[in-house]
Order: structure tokens, then C-alpha cells, then sequence
């Protein structure tokens, strides 16, 4: 593995200040594979970098098992990384006072994927939205709730609901609630976890809708975690697409849908399906799944169910490098027009 | 005559609350080797349908038809014995969660095994090589080690070939698949979709497809059923329902997909939600929440009435597309 001093990060437009920075971000689980056999290490998070900018949008892209979820989880400061750094407005993270660390957990807040199991089924969205507060301010009961219904009112949600419980509404109300919660800090990054995947196509519409809507409004950062394609490419500014815990390619959203250079991303782009057939790709179709990350595969860790793969793929890992506008992990990225 | 014929079904359910219609008098039919694409949003009544068609509805519901052929067969007045011996060999059934439909307890072999075992009358070595060539088929890699495998030791995509390899153990003439990519990631989506068509292909099997992600049936589907709340809104080929939906209910579900809105910001929506047992307006069910409904809609059923090249429940379908129309308002 190539140690590097200065992690290579997408740069994205100037302009917006940068609110979460993530450099060289790892997160390697120990797991037991049998009683007499040594433990092994799976790779869950193998070296993510980003940048992210107030009131814009990263897109983290990839199959179940890519460390999609995992990198949520140390951004979120869920779990502390294994190794790297994580910077909020430039304060680092790993290393904090439980006390600071409470404060900073404050700015990055997280709407989940499935609205049915986030919500708990016996308080009144009164007191979901409140406990944020009560938790982190020192606001009393009246002024908490006049912020719960200020927000309810701000996602599309009746006041006078505020005292009904989570089994009363529609998945999309749902959504709206959880969205809610998360707002109700004022965070600077939201991290939502496929929050649309849920839902049927015309409520999903209005809580994308919904999402742009706040972002602009509060000049959000979002690091929105899905497996569509196309939802991704109507919310996002920039795309991180992963493969087994490590960025494959990554940049702005216009160069990467229009000129994938990842085969990886061609496949992932030739396998969502369209409704338009103008828009359909060349069916580059995928060998075998995705390999178990206990086991990876030595050099490049598609190179098994790469169509364009050669020795040199197995034998090499594939450095990320700037190719074409954009950050790409594979040795043949000039050829993949 | 087509392969499956159903005419005016309904299902109801008994529930403590009341009488809940979930399908309400719908036509089916599907001719032989066609791949039919069932859509509509949760609670629209499809996967519902497959489970009349299938005859795995529970005791609580009650299925009422004019007409329910099967191959030239009555499903209706058929005695239970033998609908037991049309299911799972003429029409088999894909499920949705791979990992929850299959027993956990027994091999796959096992599993795969069974349904030859019932219904073909197989036994010992002949059995456990079609069982081989059926694994073989569904492209599982070192099938004769994989019959001794536990559902759990497998992973989502490969479980659900398994279940394929189930359902088309004894050539059925009809596959109901619903929504057998769902729980899938998209490139092991493409894979599964690719084998149900290339069998579908080579066995010259008719398929119903219920989905409720557009794109999987326009690649997929000849012919579309799009279902809302218990009835059918529109069924058309596949390529002019997309190119010119004529539902007001098919055109904003489409316009509703971040695929159709390249450059927008916002993403048309459909006001409001699917009704319930409670709040079934009057008139045509979707009025509600369609911008084009006027007096008549809210006050009158609309029938299934012919428009160009398939029907529309709809008194005044959309004239040419969603687009020129949407755009006007």
C-alpha cells in the first residue's frame, strides 16, 4: 500500500467555504472467522477523501458492501475512524473531549433510509422533533416547541399535527418528519442515507423537491448516500463512486455522468434502467458480485469483473489520479472513451 | 386464445375495520411467450393480483371474477386439488425477498428438489441431475457443490436464481415475477433481469412482471398495466405508453422520475396520496389528485375506454403526451 503525505482530493468550485473535509479517512473492522482461525480485517473504509461545501451536494455512489454506510457512520462521528482525519470548518475531529466532541456532533446531523424503523412509534412528532433540543439546549418547554412547529411548518407539515404519532402518516410524511429532526440543531451537513429509496416514485419527487427547497434555503451541505443513479444525477453537484471501501472515481456530477472514465461507473451507468431508450447505454454487463471484503482481490479490486481488465490489473493497484477533470483509480482511464 | 384470461377480478379482504377492496374489477390477459409489466405505487393492488392469480391469497380474502382462464382451464370452479397441481408447475412464482422466501432450514438442493419431486415425479439420480441442470441454467457457478448450500451461505443475487431455478424446474407455461429485483443492487438487477427474459426467450414462457420502477419494465415489457388504486389506468405497448402515455396518472408518474427532468430544478409531483378504505371519492379514484379533472370526473366512474392502441380509464385522455399538455397548464 502507498503511504501518501497529501491525500488527492477533488477540488470542487471556489467560491462556497468548505464545511466537512475528510483526508485519508479509514475504518478497518477486526472480525472472528472461526474458533481456531486468526482474525481477520475487513477493509470497510480504505483511504475516502472529500471535500464538501456549504450548500452543495457530494453524492456518494456504490453497491451494498462499498462502505457507502460505514463512511456515514464516521462522518457522523457514529464510530471514530481507524485512521485519517475528519474536519469540520477546518476543526479536527478525531481526538476531541467527549464535551466538544457533543458540540461538533451538532453541525452533522442524519436522515435515515427507512422512515418505518427511524421514527420511534411511541412519542408524538411533538416530542421527536423536541428531544434534539432538550438534549442540546438549554431552551425551555415553550420555546421548544414553538421551534418543533416552526420546522413542521417549514417541510410541509400541519402544525396542528405536531401532537399525532408516527403510525398517522404516509412513509412520505415520514420522511418529512425525519427531515425535520435533522434540521432541528440547525446543522451545517446533513447526511442522508438513501433517503428516498423507500418511497414510491411520486413521493419521492416531493421530498427531493423538498430537500433542494431547504438546502437553498439554509445553505446546507449534503452528503447524499444512494444506489439510483438517476436521483443522483438530478440532486447532486459532485459524484464519489466506491468500490470495496475505496473511491473509484470522483468528481463534478456533468463530467462523470457524461464521460465516465471508471469502468465501474460505465457499468453502474449501463445498469440502471431507463425509461427513454435514447438514453440507454451499451450493455456493458457485470461479471460475477461483488467479492466478500474479507477477501479481496490482489491489484485493482474490480479487476474480476472487469470486461477491459488485463495482468497488469491484478497485479498493480490502480493509484487515484487526475484524469480528464476528474479523479479516477484505473490504469487504463485514457482509454475508456 | 390467450394463455391467461381474466375478466372483472376483485379481491376483497375482511378486515375488523370493514370490507376492503383491494383490486377492483380488473382485466388480465397475457397470451403465450408475452411479457406482460404490471406498475403502480404501493397499495395499487398488483402484487395482490398475482397472489389471485397464483391462488396464495389467505383465508381473509375473498376473489370474485366473471372470468379466470387458465390455458382453457377454469380456475374458478377448478377444485382445490387440482389448482394445487397447476401451481408451481404451469404457472410458477418468483417473490420479491430471495433471502425471506426461501427456507432457511433446508439445502437449496433440497428446495429445488422438492418442487421436481411433487410435481414431476422424480427420484434419486435423475432428480439430483435436473436439479444440477437447473442450477446450471440460472448460471450458478459449481452447481453440484451448491446444492448442499444454506440459503444464508448465499448471497441476495444468487439466492434469487435459486428461486428462479425453483420456479422453473417444471417448464411452466406462465412466470409471475413480482418485483424480483427489488432488494438487488442494480448491477445484479441487470443480471437477474437479462436471465428471466433470455429463459422466458428459450422456453417461449409467458412472464408478468410487477414492478413499480419504470425503467425495469420499459426495458423489459411488451405490454403495460399501469394499476392505481385497485384498477387498471391504462394498458398500452410498452414504447407508446412511454413515448405518449394517455392517463393523466401515467403522464405524471413519469414526469415524476429525475430521468424525464434533466436540467429542472424541481421535479414535477402529484399532489396528494393514493386513497384509502376510507376516502375513495365518488367519481374516477385518481380525480383528487389529477390537474385535469372537472366536474364529471369527481361525480362519475370513468370505464376503461379504447384509445388508440390499448385502453384508458380516463373521460378525456391526454391528447398527445403528458408533455404539451402539462406544459399548458
Amino acid at each position: 500500500m502507498t503511504i501518501q503525505t497529501e491525500p488527492h482530493i477533488f477540488e470542487a468550485s471556489a467560491g462556497n467555504s468548505v464545511v466537512l473535509e475528510a483526508r485519508d479517512l479509514r475504518k478497518h473492522y477486526a472480525v472472528k472467522r472461526g474458533a481456531f482461525k486468526p482474525m481477520a480485517t475487513v477493509k470497510a473504509l480504505d483511504g475516502v477523501s472529500f471535500r464538501l461545501q456549504a450548500g452543495k451536494t457530494l453524492a456518494v455512489v456504490g453497491e451494498s458492501g462499498c462502505g457507502k454506510s460505514t463512511l456515514a457512520r464516521s462522518v457522523t462521528m457514529i464510530e471514530p475512524p481507524s485512521s485519517g482525519e475528519l474536519l469540520y470548518d477546518g476543526r479536527e475531529v478525531v481526538g476531541r473531549s467527549a464535551a466538544e466532541m457533543k458540540e461538533l456532533r451538532r453541525t452533522v446531523q442524519m436522515v435515515f433510509q427507512n422512515p418505518y424503523g427511524s421514527l420511534n412509534p411511541r412519542k408524538t412528532v411533538g416530542s421527536i422533533l423536541t428531544e434534539p433540543l432538550v438534549i442540546n439546549t438549554a431552551m425551555d418547554k415553550h420555546e421548544r416547541r414553538d421551534r418543533a412547529v416552526a420546522m413542521m411548518g417549514k417541510v410541509g407539515l400541519r402544525p396542528d399535527q405536531v401532537d399525532r404519532y408516527p403510525h398517522m402518516f404516509s412513509g412520505g410524511q415520514r420522511q418529512r418528519i425525519a427531515i425535520a429532526r435533522a434540521l432541528m440543531l440547525n446543522p451545517r451537513v446533513v447526511v442522508a442515507d438513501e433517503p428516498v429509496s423507500a418511497l414510491d416514485v411520486s413521493i419521492q419527487a416531493q421530498v427531493l423537491n423538498l430537500m433542494m427547497d431547504l438546502q437553498e434555503e439554509l445553505n446546507l451541505a449534503y452528503l447524499f448516500i444512494s444506489h439510483d443513479l438517476s436521483v443522483v444525477r438530478h440532486i447532486a453537484d459532485s459524484l464519489m463512486v466506491m468500490y470495496l471501501g475505496k473511491p473509484v472515481e470522483h468528481g463534478a456530477k456533468d463530467v462523470v455522468f457524461s464521460r465516465p472514465r471508471h469502468p465501474y461507473t460505465r457499468i453502474l451507468l449501463a445498469a440502471t434502467p431507463r425509461v427513454n431508450p435514447d438514453l440507454r447505454l451499451d450493455r456493458v454487463v457485470p461479471k460475477g458480485e461483488l467479492p466478500s471484503p474479507l477477501n479481496p482481490p490482489p491489484g485493482c479490486s474490480f479487476h474480476k469483473r472487469c470486461p477491459f481488465a488485463t495482468e497488469r490489473c491484478s497485479a498493480e493497484v490502480p493509484p487515484l489520479r487526475t484524469v480528464d477533470e476528474r479523479l479516477v483509480a484505473c490504469h487504463y482511464a485514457e482509454q475508456m472513451d | 386464445m390467450p394463455l391467461l384470461d381474466i375478466k372483472n377480478l376483485s379481491v376483497e379482504f375482511t378486515t375488523r375495520a370493514g370490507t376492503f377492496r383491494a383490486v377492483d374489477g380488473i382485466d388480465l390477459t397475457v397470451d403465450e411467450g408475452e411479457v406482460v409489466g404490471i406498475v403502480g405505487e404501493s397499495g395499487s393492488g398488483k402484487s395482490v393480483t398475482s397472489l389471485a392469480v397464483m391462488g396464495l391469497l389467505g383465508s381473509n380474502g375473498r376473489v370474485v371474477a366473471d372470468r379466470m382462464m387458465f390455458g382453457g382451464r377454469d380456475l374458478l370452479t377448478m377444485p382445490a386439488a387440482q389448482r394445487r397441481k397447476i401451481t408451481g408447475k404451469d404457472v410458477a412464482m418468483v417473490f420479491q425477498e430471495p433471502m425471506t422466501s426461501l427456507n432457511p432450514c433446508f439445502t437449496v438442493g433440497f428446495q429445488i428438489m422438492e418442487t421436481l419431486r411433487v410435481h414431476e415425479g422424480l427420484s434419486g439420480k435423475a432428480l439430483r441431475n435436473r436439479a444440477i441442470a437447473l442450477l446450471e441454467q440460472v448460471g450458478i457457478p459449481a452447481p453440484e457443490t451448491r446444492l448442499s448450500a444454506f440459503p444464508h451461505q448465499l448471497s441476495g443475487g444468487m439466492n434469487q436464481r435459486v428461486m428462479i431455478a425453483i420456479a422453473i424446474a417444471c417448464n411452466p407455461r406462465l412466470l409471475v415475477a413480482d418485483e424480483p429485483t427489488t432488494a438487488l443492487d442494480v448491477t445484479i438487477q441487470k443480471q437477474i433481469l437479462d436471465l428471466l427474459v433470455q429463459l422466458q426467450r428459450e422456453r417461449g414462457m409467458a412472464l408478468i412482471l410487477i414492478t413499480h420502477d419504470m425503467g425495469v419494465v420499459a426495458e423489459t415489457a411488451q405490454r403495460v398495466v399501469v394499476m392505481y388504486a385497485g384498477q387498471v389506468a391504462e394498458t398500452r405497448p410498452v414504447q407508446s405508453l412511454f413515448e405518449r402515455p394517455r392517463h393523466p396518472y401515467t403522464g405524471a408518474l413519469l414526469d415524476a422520475l429525475p430521468e424525464r427532468a434533466l436540467g429542472k430544478r424541481r421535479l414535477p409531483t402529484i399532489p396528494g396520496m393514493v386513497p384509502g378504505i376510507a376516502d375513495r371519492p365518488a367519481g374516477c379514484l385518481f380525480s383528487p389528485r389529477c390537474r385535469f379533472a372537472d366536474a364529471r370526473c369527481r361525480a362519475e366512474r370513468p370505464a376503461l375506454f379504447d384509445v388508440d392502441d390499448g385502453r384508458a380509464r380516463c373521460f378525456y385522455p391526454l391528447p398527445d403526451g403528458h408533455l404539451a399538455a402539462g406544459e399548458a397548464l
